[in-house]
């Protein structure tokens, strides 16, 4: 018997979870544009209802083009199954809602997107559950943080806006100690710069507004389970591994050895909350990792082209890149990011606030906008737009500064990129 | 639910259902490297349509205690042990891949105490490549990629799982990762061993129901049909683009069939 042949990354990418329509050969992915599926019987309707048949019931638990966008990302980042939902801030809350209630306390980096920050810092206290932050690069830091009333460490593969690498394998290593599952945010690395499950993540999200989907269009997020950690026997997630009275006493753990965290989230959270992704929106999102790989690679060498640029340029006072050796993660981006460190990243201009705004409103072919991972180059401001509601002390933490700008780097020639950069320095150095 | 049999803990999936003798029981047998879980669906169902369910964890998987047996006629006395500690007289048994080996060979040394019989994926003889026997041997993650990868077909690789959500090769790949070591390995050797298969079909005279995967690699149909020949009372489905992995590639599939004879 010949091995075994599974597929590439890149054929993953256009094929993971889809199969020709059965019912009329469509070989592109249907939009199964429909809130409810017909029982074929009243038994066929109960057993659906309780877990014992797989399929459909409705589209706010599941549908099968979002179905099939949960079995790709699956299949990309290594995890045994996935949910999608309305926004990466969606998936955030999934995971947390699922884990966690009044009285437990998450330990997370403190370099994350300002959304993530806000959710942490201000909402969820509201609802009992507080949030430690710390240095995301402080190993000692991560563990003097943990309490007996922790149930989750979080960080972003890439910190924003200031690039800090997470060092998956030890702090997923020191969450395991402490029977803690380590869930991270991968937006601006993909699965196809980096896998946290192959480095110890348990649990991985994507506001697939980004990379993923790629061309700016939709609101998504994406939620998966790498399926090893074993939330039984860490006896501290009742969610899964106690009776749930809102799902006839069922015990998730028993159900499913593997995948305990996607049942209860999708049957409670997923039901109850609500924060479901549209049929249309998978459908836009699968177009884009269908050219995940190459998409990428072009960010990247885009990228390292602009920061070589940048990190020459008289009126740059720093670029924090990881690629680039004065990084202080740079070895560590090394051995993590090997294929590249994305296409967000940072950098200073030796100038005023004016001078900064004087930029930004220079820039031709880079717009100026609160996103990022679009085909088309982006650009903002951190300090007055996404991290508007952090403190000045908080923001210096964080490795912000009033001059900061942050780039997304697009797919458009790079040459033109260079001149749009290059012409915007040159204004904004002009002005008083 | 835990239940002591031999001296060891054993986990059996009900279905959130307490035991009522008034009802039928059946029990359902992993295959090799599997536990309990793989037959949530099924199991669920008949749980909450009138019978009394049993999914095990075999010993040395799971969360059962005791080491994985090397020998099917090991598995299959370890099934009577169960039942005497259920206090259990007669059940239906269902049966995947070793599991069905194991449900074929107790039944025809216990035909007293079976109803009835499924057997998913079975084979007789049921042979293991020597690449995976050895990878098996040294616990190498290789041996849960090779099952892995013979064990859905083709197609299925790629995904299309019935489950909204859920990476069948991932799923598979996880569960055999939390096996103990040597399990998968003494797993092999009780199916490359057994050569009883088609004299014990020969010997069962309760109603069988067979069901093959006909893209299976890991027991292709070929190697099913003496046995299959030998059985008295048998009905036979082959689900159709389907690998060995039936109760993931074919829940619906599994259910309708078992829900027929069962029922």
């Amino acid at each position: 018997m010949s091995k075994p042949k599974f597929a590439h990354f890149d054929t993953l990418t256009l094929h993971a979870g889809a199969t020709p329509d059965p019912a009329t050969g469509a070989r592109a992915t249907p939009i199964y544009q429909t809130a409810s599926f017909v029982f074929p019987d009243s038994d066929y309707a109960a057993a659906l209802f309780n877990m014992e048949r797989a399929g459909h019931v409705y589209s706010r638990i599941s549908n099968p083009t979002c179905a099939v966008l949960e079995e790709r990302i699956s299949a990309l980042e290594g995890g045994v199954g996935a949910i999608a939902v309305a926004s990466g801030q969606a998936a955030l809350h999934l995971a947390i809602a699922t884990l966690l209630g009044a009285g437990s306390h998450i330990v997370a980096s403190r370099s994350l997107y300002g959304g993530s920050h806000n959710l942490l810092d201000f909402t969820l206290p509201r609802f009992g559950i507080e949030t430690s932050f710390v240095d995301p690069r402080n190993l000692d830091q991560w563990r003097a943080a943990i309490r007996p009333e922790t149930r989750l460490l979080f960080g972003e593969t890439l910190g924003n806006p200031g690039l800090e690498v997470l060092d998956i394998p030890r702090i997923a290593a020191l969450a395991h100690e402490h029977d803690l599952p380590l869930l991270v945010d991968s937006t601006f690395t993909t699965p196809y710069l980096m896998r946290p499950f192959d480095h110890g993540a348990d649990l991985v999200y994507h506001s697939a507004t980004k990379f993923l989907s790629g061309h700016g269009v939709v609101i998504g997020g994406l939620l998966v389970d790498g399926g090893r950690f074993d939330w039984r026997r860490s006896g501290k997630f009742p969610t899964l591994s106690e009776p749930y009275s809102g799902f006839h006493d069922m015990i998730f753990t028993d159900e499913s050895t593997t995948a305990a965290f996607l049942l209860r989230a999708r049957r409670e959270g997923i039901r109850d909350f609500g924060a479901c992704m549209a049929p249309m929106t998978a459908f836009q999102i699968l177009q884009g990792i269908e050219t995940l790989p190459l998409r990428m690679q072009r960010h990247v060498e885009n990228t390292r082209k602009i920061v070589a640029f940048l990190a020459a340029h008289d009126f740059v006072a720093s670029v924090g890149y990881p690629e680039l050796e004065q990084h202080p993660d740079h070895q560590l981006a090394q051995k993590l990011l090997p294929r590249g460190c994305g296409a967000v990243f940072s950098f200073a201009i030796r100038g005023t606030r004016d001078q900064g705004r004087k930029f930004i409103e220079s820039l031709r072919i880079f717009s100026h906008l609160a996103n990022v991972g679009d085909a088309k180059s982006l650009v903002i401001h951190p300090a007055s737009t996404t991290h508007f509601r952090v403190s000045a002390e908080k923001l210096a933490a964080a490795g912000i500064t009033e001059g900061t700008i942050r780039l997304s780097v697009g797919l458009e020639n790079v040459d033109d990129l260079i001149e749009d950069l290059s012409r915007a320095l040159y204004a904004a150095s002009k002005t008083k | 639910m835990l239940v002591d049999v031999n001296g060891c803990s054993v986990y059996a999936y009900t279905g959130g259902r307490a035991f009522d003798a008034t009802r039928p029981s059946i029990v359902f047998v992993h295959g090799a490297c599997n536990d309990h879980s793989v037959w949530a669906l099924q199991s669920r169902y008949f749980a909450h349509h009138g019978s009394n369910v049993f999914a095990v964890d075999t010993p040395g998987h799971g969360r059962s205690g005791g080491d994985a047996r090397n020998s099917v006629a090991g598995i299959a006395d370890w099934l009577v042990a169960l039942l005497d500690a259920l206090a259990i007289e007669r059940a239906a048994l269902v049966g995947h891949s070793l599991g069905a080996l194991a449900v074929l060979d107790m039944t025809a040394r216990n035909p007293t105490r079976v109803s009835r019989i499924a057997l998913l994926g079975p084979s007789a003889p049921m042979p293991v490549a020597d690449v995976l026997l050895d990878a098996a041997k040294k616990n190498d993650h290789a041996a849960f990629e090779l099952i892995n990868g013979w064990s859905l077909s083709a197609g299925h690789l790629l995904g299309g799982s019935e489950q909204p959500g859920v990476w069948m090769s991932g799923n598979a790949l996880r569960l055999m990762e939390r096996s103990r070591p040597g399990a998968l390995y003494n797993d092999l050797i009780a199916c490359r061993d057994y050569s009883d298969g088609v004299k014990a079909a020969g010997s069962i005279r309760c109603p069988a129901w067979v069901m093959l995967g006909q893209r299976d690699l890991m027991a292709p149909p070929a190697n099913a049909t003496l046995l299959i020949e030998a059985l008295a009372d048998k009905r036979v489905v082959t689900v159709s683009g389907c690998g060995h992995s039936l109760m993931a590639e074919a829940p619906r599939a599994v259910l309708d069939g078992l829900r027929e004879f069962l029922l």
